[in-house]
């Protein structure tokens, strides 16, 4: 069974992250595997043991030729990956970024299974997976805590408020997955020295066909306007004269946390 | 300034590959998810989490700078990177594996026979086999050349007599590395430890390296067979050589260890407010930190560049000894520094101060002692030698 892991890398959120004056982030620094991507990556290496062959591909797309996040995808255990990136990809919105991507998936030739986080970490959409599903015309399932495939169908658990809901469809498909589904693996020493030759396939917006459909030219939208997150709001204090127990009990209820 | 570039200062992790950074990064967070929320009950418990050998292992970092035989084949700068990040989490991890790769698989790897290479080296990297060194005895520590264990040669075999102290992992290893004297003088042996007439006993009570199994053991007429010695250890260049390869490695250890230190203090002075102010506004603890940060720089400098030495076959045991000294002497300093900046807290395991600062007095004293490395360069400066 082969599958596809849509990874994106993304700047160290640990580092303060800058905004461009076009309002995108500053990605001229090196950048990082998405952890969120981490859990794909994981959940495909486990499918794919699992199966008893076949191989994990990356995709992503990215600025500046950068591999770093793919090459600690690869020293986990991926078999490959390709490579979107040109200048013409600047500017890129999430409908462009699902037809790169879908561009990729058609390349790569072989997939079974596409998998992709629910959302990133930085652009936090949450909408690529499904735009990469409509594009490919395959069945999406969306934020799966487990997978399972048998016999051609895959099965996920899909997290709801109350529980999850179980979902199937035949494959060729979509998932995106939810973090924290599957612990990462540690890349050994080893995997990540073997990962240095495997192979990246690097390829432009003409390459895959989407010249003049991606990019500046190609966004439908624009970011308009940053603004500032609002301050947070001092916090409610209860002094505890008999009754804060209850108070904080029907304040947590009222969050829906409790 | 941010907190990346107090702890690389002059911008050393930049030398490094796009493969060492990501071992940087995946012990890093290694340490952070699985070391540090247990390192405290360990230390006060005194043991070693056993648990976690499996995890280690398959990280490569058992034997991760010997080739071949299930090892990865790192870089001595890759493995100098993989000794900081451990020690950043404590000196007895760091100890955990230096031992196991650099003290034991080590002298199989360079002395050993091919069938003892692959009889033990790869169930020693996949952690199945744990291993410990005896150099050390009751009687002789730095002076370990006038050893008094003995092997005496019997028929085919080898009747070995005698007793080692302050053994990492002696206890808990499978395997020791026993050096006795010999007709034909120092002689390294294969010992496992469920060998007859072998006793080993847990040191206890004591208050450095809490995080990490030392003991002593005993032999009392072992018997083992000619196959189980080393056949190219000939002297004291076999352990000493052994001993050179843990010492590099001490020489990150101790950047790591010293870095966490400098780290603990700086943040804790920047929150900490006395006299309506952060203490890190007054003058004498910007002294101090200025002085951590001059000296742990100047270590990190002395690391990496002992790497690129090694790397082009250019390391001297000497310039081993510079480093090891002048490495472990400025973690040390720094952290007695931030312990004293930490107040109160500085004396309690909430913080990794006090543990790294009473950690680093074994390092301090053991692979030689900062006295006898003082010799070694003494030696070196003048040609004359001066250990007796
Ligand atoms: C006008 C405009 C201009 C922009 N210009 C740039 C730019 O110049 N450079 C730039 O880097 N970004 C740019 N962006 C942001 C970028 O387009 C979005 O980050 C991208 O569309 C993905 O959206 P998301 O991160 O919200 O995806 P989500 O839908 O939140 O992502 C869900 C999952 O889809 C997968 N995925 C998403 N993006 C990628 C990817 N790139 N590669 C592989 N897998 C992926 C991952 O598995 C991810 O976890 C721009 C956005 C807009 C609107
Ligand atoms: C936690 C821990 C773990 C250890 N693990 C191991 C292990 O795994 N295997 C092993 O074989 N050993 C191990 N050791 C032992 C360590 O290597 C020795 O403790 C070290 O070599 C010093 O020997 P000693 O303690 O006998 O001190 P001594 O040699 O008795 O030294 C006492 C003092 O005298 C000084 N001194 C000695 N000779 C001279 C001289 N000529 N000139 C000036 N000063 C001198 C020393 O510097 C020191 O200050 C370990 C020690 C510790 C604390």
């Amino acid at each position: 069974m082969n599958v596809v892991v849509c990874v994106k890398q993304i700047p160290d959120p640990s580092v303060p992250g800058q905004l461009e004056a076009d309002h995108t982030l500053d990605r001229s620094a090196k950048p990082i595997l998405d952890e969120s991507d981490s859990f794909g990556v994981e959940m495909a290496l486990q499918l794919v043991d699992a199966a008893g062959g076949g191989e994990v591909t990356l995709i992503s797309l990215a600025p500046n030729g950068e591999v770093s996040g793919l090459r600690t995808a690869l020293a986990m255990g991926a078999a490959k990956a390709v490579l979107a990136s040109d200048d013409a990809f600047a500017g890129t919105d999430a409908l462009g970024t699902a037809k790169v991507l879908a561009k990729c998936i058609e390349r790569v030739g072989d997939a079974d299974l596409v998998l992709a986080a629910t959302e990133s970490s930085d652009g936090y959409t949450g909408t690529v997976p499904v735009q990469v599903a409509e594009l490919l015309g395959w069945p999406a399932l969306t934020f799966a805590k487990k997978v399972d495939i048998a016999d051609g169908v895959v099965t996920i658990q899909r997290q709801t408020e109350a529980g999850y809901d179980v979902v199937q469809s035949s494959l060729p498909a979509v998932v995106s997955v939810t973090a924290g589904v599957v612990e990462p693996r540690y890349p050994s020493f080893k995997g990540i020295m073997a990962a240095k030759s495997k192979p990246v396939d690097n390829v432009t917006a003409a390459d895959l066909g989407l010249d003049g459909q991606v990019g500046w030219a190609g966004a439908r939208q624009s970011i308009v306007k940053v603004e500032q997150a609002p301050a947070r709001l001092a916090g409610e204090k209860f002094e505890d004269d008999g009754t804060a127990a209850e108070k904080i009990v029907a304040f947590l209820e009222d969050l829906k946390v409790i | 300034m941010g907190p990346t570039s107090l702890t690389d200062f002059y911008a050393l992790d930049d030398l490094l590959s796009n493969e060492e950074r990501l071992l940087r990064d995946t012990i890093r967070r290694f340490v952070d998810d699985k070391w540090m929320p247990i390192v405290a009950d360990h230390f006060d418990a005194g043991t070693f989490p056993m648990d976690l050998v499996p995890q280690i292992a398959d990280l490569g970092l058992l034997g991760i700078h010997l080739d071949g035989y299930g090892c990865a084949g790192a870089s001595a700068t890759a493995y100098g990177i993989a000794c900081r990040e451990l020690e950043r989490g404590d000196s007895g991890l760091r100890s955990f594996v230096s031992v196991q790769g650099s003290l034991c698989m080590f002298p199989i790897w360079k002395f050993g026979s091919e069938e003892q290479k692959q009889e033990w080296l790869p169930r020693m990297a996949a952690g199945e086999i744990i291993g410990c060194f005896g150099l050390t005895e009751p009687d002789h520590g730095s002076d370990p050349g006038s050893m008094t264990t003995r092997a005496r040669k019997d028929g085919d075999d080898w009747i070995l007599n005698g007793a080692k102290r302050w053994i990492t992992n002696a206890g808990i290893a499978h395997v020791a590395i026993v050096w006795a004297q010999t007709d034909e003088g120092i002689r390294g042996f294969i010992v496992p430890t469920d060998t007859p007439g072998f006793e080993a006993r847990k040191i206890e009570k004591k208050l450095s390296l809490r995080a990490s199994v030392t003991g002593e053991f005993y032999l009392d007429d072992v018997r083992i067979p000619e196959s189980f010695r080393l056949p190219e250890a000939v002297g004291m260049k076999g352990p000493l050589s052994c001993l050179s390869e843990a010492r590099y490695g001490i020489v990150w250890g101790a950047v790591g260890a010293g870095m966490a230190c400098l780290e603990a203090a700086r943040d804790y002075a920047t929150g900490r407010e006395q006299f309506g102010k952060p203490i890190a506004g007054f003058q004498i603890t910007q002294a101090k930190l200025a002085e951590m940060l001059t000296d742990m720089t100047n270590a990190s400098l002395q690391a990496f560049r002992l790497g690129q030495l090694k790397e082009l076959g250019r390391c001297e045991p000497a310039h081993v000894s510079m480093a090891k000294r002048h490495n472990v002497r400025a973690a040390i300093d720094t952290a007695r520094t931030a312990r004293t900046i930490l107040g109160a807290n500085g004396i309690s395991l909430e913080y990794p101060v006090i543990r790294h600062m009473v950690n680093l007095e074994s390092v301090l004293t053991y692979e030689g002692t900062e006295e006898i490395h003082t010799l070694v360069l003494g030696e070196t400066a003048t040609g004359v030698a001066a250990y007796r």
